[in-house]
């Protein structure tokens, strides 16, 4: 472990986190000889071992194609990947797992949806509300989708803090508005979004609402009944799953209502050549063989996160991004991007007259891992008038030590860098 | 005038002074920070090569059937590699240019640790520095 990581014991919010450290194994390497300090949570997160043995116990122990075969493997695989969704069900607090979706990720979840239900249910003058610091994931599916219906996308405004104007959002609501598509946490900025005023707003007038939930999922509770929302995107990959699955939540009636997405195995109750009947809900929506060793990972990532103090975790990410931002306002020439209020975990800013991915890549040569560029925001750093930022997110693994290691790094990248 | 395999050579030479990506990145930075600015009335959106974190200005004219690069960036690393392009490829021939695989990316080991990012424009600047070699050649055969 890294020196500068070894010092710290309980935080200030409770939090004991020597001990996540010791669970993830990557937080013990080296980059570029240095002790591994890893900034880019907000892209992946680390993994923690009961994780990693999922995938492989899954590999070496119980791999089997599932929902087909009457075999003993088959079965065993066919209970876990069944599991794995109620687990997720129970996580996010949906109604029944059929609700669950399996799906490669966040931006397939959307493009699901975009697919189906837009398909299905946006045509010519149609209006879908998106905000201005929507991921381009939670962008371009609607663009596509908007090009081929002739509808048109408006967009919530934000203030110079990263906050979004309700106000102007109840404006832009009208007869025509078909969807609200609108992320949870803004991946750039930190911000976390009213999403449960967003969502009441916009049932007021029945319309129906999208969540972009990937940055949310790992650091707060999400109750999808609580919210109300129609459908709930989210990766498994930024919530301490493997890559390559995720969910989409959706109201049940919404998805039964739903045509189905790609054609295939499973997704049918019977073929011929005159006429195939599709299964039911989930499963119309899973066509082929599924992600099975990943979906079952993700359902120990779920075990994982409801077996630690979330509470107290989320508390230290908290006490980690103001003792950053406190910090970063401190170097000359530091601007921090995204004030809001209501903040998760990452802080984003810019250095007057340092491009921001030589200073990533200065960091890099100290071992640190952080995010530079838009970050697939682009109309957020448009709106900004900027270029791009350096984005440190932060997870409870992380520690203040790290910080300052950090903090110092930038300081010499100034030095070096400032032209 | 060296010739390109010359030039390379020299500066896989150079590297080799380097165990360490940290002290490449750092030399690359300096000869960033050396390389002089390209004119603003050469920074047009013509010349523009716009990568995913960082603008690219590359200008290019002809002198003698040689060709001559400049070049700017916002970013002082690629800055860098273009000082580096400029020194193997600016003054050579279109030829030499277009069938120049510039294998001194490779034995630097710049390109491990930039190329697999899209992050930085290297193989587009390389890209639009064979584009104009081409365009120049089709020119003179015209001629």
């Amino acid at each position: 472990m890294s020196s500068s990581a070894s010092t710290g014991t309980k935080t200030v919010s409770g939090f004991d986190v020597q001990e996540a450290r010791k669970i993830f194994p990557l937080l013990h390497v080296t980059a570029h000889n240095k002790p591994l300090i890893y900034f880019d949570n907000a892209a992946t997160s680390q993994k923690p071992e009961v994780v990693i043995d999922a995938l492989s116990t899954y590999y070496s122990e119980y791999n089997a194609n599932i929902h087909r075969g009457v075999h003993f493997l088959a079965q065993t695989a066919s209970q876990a990947y069944d599991e794995a969704r109620i687990k997720v069900q129970k996580f996010i607090h949906a109604q029944s797992e059929r609700e669950i979706i399996f799906t490669r990720g966040t931006t397939e979840s959307i493009n699901l949806v975009a697919s189906t239900w837009g398909r299905k249910n946006i045509s010519e003058g149609d209006e879908i509300i998106l905000s201005v610091m929507e991921h381009h994931s939670n962008i371009v599916p609607w663009q596509m989708l908007c090009e081929e219906q002739k509808a048109t996308l408006k967009i919530i405004p934000m203030n110079d803090n990263g906050e979004l104007l309700l106000e102007e959002y109840k404006k832009l609501i009208s007869s025509k508005t078909k969807l609200v598509a609108v992320v949870h946490v803004s991946n750039s900025l930190g911000t976390i979004n009213p999403v449960k005023e967003i969502i009441r707003i916009a049932h007021e007038k029945n319309i129906p609402v999208l969540v972009d939930g990937a940055q949310a999922i790992a650091h707060d509770t999400v109750d999808v009944q609580d919210l109300d929302c129609d459908f709930y995107a989210f990766s498994g990959h930024k919530m301490f799953g493997p890559t390559g699955i995720g969910c989409l939540y959706g109201k049940l009636h919404l998805l039964e209502s739903m045509p189905p997405y790609q054609g295939g195995g499973e997704m049918i109750q019977s073929v011929s050549f005159e006429k195939t009947t599709y299964n039911e809900v989930p499963f119309k929506f899973e066509a082929g063989t599924p992600n099975i060793a990943d979906a079952i990972a993700l359902g120990t990532a779920v075990d994982f996160l409801n077996s630690i103090d979330r509470k107290s975790a989320s508390a230290y990410e908290h006490e980690l991004m103001i003792y950053a931002s406190e910090k970063l306002k401190l170097i000359d020439g530091v601007k921090l991007i995204g004030t809001a209020e209501n903040k998760t975990s990452v802080v984003s800013f810019i250095i007057e007259g340092v491009n921001a991915m030589d200073a990533g890549m200065y960091l890099d040569t100290l071992g640190i891992a952080v995010r530079t560029g838009h970050h697939c925001t682009e109309p957020v750093m448009k709106r900004l008038h900027i270029p791009g930022t350096i984005r440190a997110s932060f997870m409870f693994y992380n520690t203040k030590e790290e910080v300052d290691v950090m903090i110092e790094g930038l300081n010499k990248a100034i030095k070096l860098l400032k032209k | 005038m060296k010739t390109i395999e010359e030039t390379e050579t020299e500066i896989t030479e150079e590297f080799e002074l380097f165990d360490e990506w940290p002290d490449k990145y750092q030399y690359i930075i300096e000869l960033g920070q050396k390389l002089p600015p390209l004119d603003d009335p050469f920074k047009t959106e013509e010349n523009k090569i716009k990568g995913c974190q960082s603008s690219v200005w590359l200008n290019s004219f002809e002198r003698e059937g040689k060709i001559i690069f400049e070049a700017d960036s916002d970013s002082t690393f690629v800055k860098g590699e273009i000082a580096l392009l400029i020194r193997v490829l600016s003054g050579q021939s279109p030829e030499d240019i277009l069938k120049t695989e510039l294998p001194f990316i490779d034995k630097i080991g710049l390109r491990q640790h930039i190329a697999v990012t899209r992050a930085n424009g290297l193989a587009s600047m390389i890209k639009q520095m064979k584009t104009f070699a081409l365009a120049f050649q089709t020119i003179n055969r015209k001629l």
